[in-house]
């Protein structure tokens, strides 16, 4: 069991620097934004993956946190791509 | 009984494993950025509530410790993740990322076209 989840850990960690190579050479920045999405969620899977191989769920708080930032996060990003800023200005009031 | 717990743990990581490789193997092999939306957002959706749950099995079946936070955040992603990956798609289509030149159809152009020709009249 061990072992099994130790080789689950390298899996991810090998999936991650993948997608860090989709962020290093992505043609445009829209590819860049999805590539760290898929991390976020990686990352996700190495907490989860962490608390069952250290015994304490004491860190699983973290995996709503991580998922609720990785959303704010990609919003953001998108909405800065798509209008140019972020909080956009009310001009009817 | 710990046995049939831990295999099924093990199944369930192990299809969330294979579910996220699938997903990086997309990113990297797929031509342009609505195919790797697409493969990203529904793949590693998938992937990650698989080892959620199990993650979840684990601490239930064998440290009987109910968690209902992974709960919540298994039901969190599968509602936020295919919402960021739309908009994702949606936002680098209106900054003008070209799709792939093998694209035999493009429904959403004459209608972008058409929401600007409006948006300049109003």
């Amino acid at each position: 069991m061990t072992y099994f989840l130790w080789a689950a850990i390298v899996i991810v960690v090998l999936t991650m620097v993948a997608l860090l190579y989709r962020i290093v050479k992505g043609p445009t920045p829209s590819d860049r934004v999805v590539a760290l999405d898929t991390i976020g969620v990686a990352l996700i899977c190495l907490v989860g993956l962490l608390s069952v191989v250290v015994d304490s769920s004491f860190f699983l708080e973290i995996i709503l946190l991580l998922a609720i930032l990785s959303f704010v996060g990609t919003i953001a990003f998108s909405k800065f791509i798509e209008k140019g800023d972020i909080i956009t200005r009310d001009d009817s009031r | 009984m710990t046995i049939l717990a831990n295999i099924l743990v093990v199944f369930f990581i192990a299809a969330g494993l294979v579910f996220i490789v699938v997903s990086a193997i997309g990113l990297l092999r797929l031509p342009d950025l609505y195919t790797r939306a697409h493969a990203a957002s529904k793949s590693s959706t998938l992937g990650v509530m698989c080892i959620l749950l199990g993650v979840f099995l684990h601490f239930w079946l064998i440290r009987d410790h109910f968690n209902p936070t992974i709960l919540l955040g298994i039901l969190f992603l599968f509602i936020t993740s295919p919402v960021g990956g739309h908009i994702m798609s949606r936002s680098s289509y209106i900054a003008g990322v070209k799709p792939w030149s093998g694209t035999v159809r493009d429904d959403l152009k004459p209608e972008i076209e058409r929401m600007k020709k409006e948006q300049k009249i109003k």
